[in-house]
């Protein structure tokens, strides 16, 4: 994580990231783009937090980010009618759910590991489309909206002002992501990144496997959660397509088209997936079609992801 | 008191019964060596002691305390290290990022999301007493999987040197090694057990390096104990020559 590259393409990403807003319309985005652009790069990093340094893969996290949704809008439309505390139980939500699953499955590795969070992503994308009482089933969560913030002097007018909520969106990335930086630089991250290099010589060094593994994998659902909380805020809707299996492969295809070694990996993949989308979806319905041929290229010539070739020669 | 007590230790795989009966005590302060034609049940039986799989029958005391179904990480936490036949280690990490995985895991710091700057000092000075013990400092900034066969060998043994040790489990350390590499590494074991005073238990093939080193050395044939002590004992042994003669003619004729 150290060397003066990683330092330009921190520098990089966040002078993009700060000005997008202003000059995305003249190479053919909009503002809704951009902030669907860094709420899944937020979830397909959390993803890699547990993929790309912790090296245990799971199929499953559209769960967490659906439960993030949904948490956020139900709390919203039905308890408190509040933005931050929404947002708040929806994390929460999805990390008591991480958890538990975690807590279930981590004695399973690799496949079997996947295996197991594909199953129960797919329990709460069936619980989500059919508890219609609640989760209003087929028809998602709609007939609420997010609310402006009220810091007593002031208001932030999250919900009039789209510009206001790309940057509240941005502050949320900022700290989730700062904090899964500040983690990998110390040594819970070299404990991480020491289990997916070779699990046997951690364990032999006195790394309790399991607890590190879960404690990433709550991490990564925690924030998988929050990445939810925040497109159900962007739409005022939650769709249950939010927790569907799709998404969860859609958030690992990210993850390793941008390179699932290096930490910006993820946002570059997400970025290229949703503009490959917004401008093939508009000339043909098969857009996933070219996608996968995309997404087929980079990991043939690209064996670690289109940054991960590149970054390939920078060592901790 | 002894540092390792082994009763009775037996191992069944299904049907197969990998060591038979085995006990065997280690003071501290020795170098044991595990001897034994292949297939002997040498690996089970340091698999035993280090935590793979408990024995099915018998116990382990390690320092005083019995330690037999602990996990490895509690055996490690006790004050036992390995290394291991293949060696393991981080391949894509340097030789000092390598080596600062196991200080800071040593430390207790394994958990710890950031290090202030008394800690930082401290993993450094380690990495660099390590580095100094392994004679591994001009390669410290170098990626480990690109270093020869032995030099992985001694960052693995300095890694397990990190742990501060009260016995080092050594499996077949000179494997694969050609004759200047088995020299080296037979210093490096010396120096570690003799200036650190540390106890060392290692399995091995290459006769040269066990008679050189070793202050006892235990023979394993067939999963039981076949002969004990020291070196010129087990050389003179007539039991022992038969196991490994009787090997040896058996391997010519299978050559024939």
């Amino acid at each position: 994580m150290n060397g003066l590259k990683q330092h330009y393409a921190k520098i990089i990403v966040w002078a993009i990231l700060l000005t997008i807003p202003y000059w995305f319309t003249y190479v053919g985005g909009y503002l809704g783009l951009a902030n669907e652009i860094v709420i899944y790069a937020l979830a397909a990093m959390a993803l890699n937090f547990l993929l790309g340094f912790t090296g245990v893969l799971s199929f499953g996290h559209a769960a967490f980010f659906g439960l993030g949704a949904y948490g956020t809008a139900l709390t919203i439309k039905f308890l408190v009618p509040s933005t931050l505390v929404g947002l708040a139980v929806g994390v929460l939500t999805a990390t008591v759910a991480g958890m538990i699953i975690g807590a279930l499955i981590i004695k399973r590795r690799g496949v079997y590991f996947a295996m197991a969070t594909i199953a129960f992503g797919q329990l709460f994308f069936f619980i989500a489309n059919r508890w219609n009482s609640v989760t209003g089933g087929d028809d998602g969560v709609g007939n609420w909206h997010r609310l402006p913030i009220n810091l007593g002097f002031a208001k932030i007018p999250l919900f009039h002002n789209s510009l206001v909520y790309y940057y509240f969106t941005l502050l949320m990335f900022a700290l989730a992501v700062g904090a899964m930086g500040l983690l990998l630089d110390g040594p819970f991250g070299r404990s991480l990144m020491a289990i997916r290099e070779n699990e046997r010589r951690a364990r032999f060094l006195g790394i309790n496997i399991e607890l590190h593994v879960w404690i990433s994998f709550v991490i990564s659902t925690a924030i998988c959660g929050l990445a939810g909380g925040l497109l159900a805020l962007l739409d005022n809707f939650v769709n249950p397509r939010d927790l569907r299996f799709d998404l969860s492969g859609v958030l690992v295809v990210m993850a390793v088209m941008g390179g699932m070694r290096s930490f910006w990996g993820p946002l570059l993949g997400a970025a290229i997936f949703q503009w490959l989308r917004e401008v093939l979806s508009s000339h043909t319905p098969n857009w996933q079609t070219y996608i996968g041929i995309v997404f087929v290229l980079v990991v043939l010539f690209f064996r670690r992801g289109i940054l991960g070739f590149k970054l390939s020669t920078v060592k901790s | 008191m002894s540092l390792l007590q082994i009763d009775h230790v037996s191992r069944h795989f299904g049907k197969l019964i990998a060591v038979k009966d085995v006990s065997l005590t280690v003071e501290p302060g020795e170098l044991r060596a595990i001897i034994g034609p292949n297939g002997a049940g040498k690996t089970t039986f340091f698999n035993m002691i280090s935590g793979f799989f408990p024995p099915t029958t018998g116990t382990i005391r390690f320092d005083g305390e019995d330690i037999t179904r602990l996990t490895p990480e509690q055996r490690v936490a006790r004050g036992m290290a390995r290394t291991f036949q293949i060696t393991e280690i981080f391949p894509e990490l340097s030789v000092a990022g390598n080596l600062r995985i196991a200080v800071e895991s040593a430390a207790g710091f394994r958990m710890k999301p950031w290090l202030n700057g008394v800690q930082k000092k401290l993993v450094a000075e380690r990495i660099d007493e390590l580095l100094t013990l392994g004679n591994l400092t001009a390669s410290a900034n170098n990626e480990v999987g690109a270093l020869s066969h032995g030099d992985q060998r001694a960052v693995e043994i300095m890694m397990a040197m990190a742990l501060r040790p009260k016995i080092l489990l050594l499996d077949e350390p000179a494997a694969g090694m050609g004759d200047q590499e088995t020299y080296d590494v037979s210093r490096l074991i010396r120096r570690v057990h003799r200036d650190q005073k540390l106890t060392i238990m290692l399995v091995e093939h290459d006769m040269r390096v066990v008679f050189n080193l070793a202050d006892r050395i235990m023979v394993l044939a067939e999963g039981a104990l076949l002969a004990e002590g020291t070196p010129d004992e087990i050389a003179q042994s007539d039991v022992v020559q038969q196991a490994y003669l009787g090997k040896e003619a058996d391997l010519g004729k299978e050559a024939a």
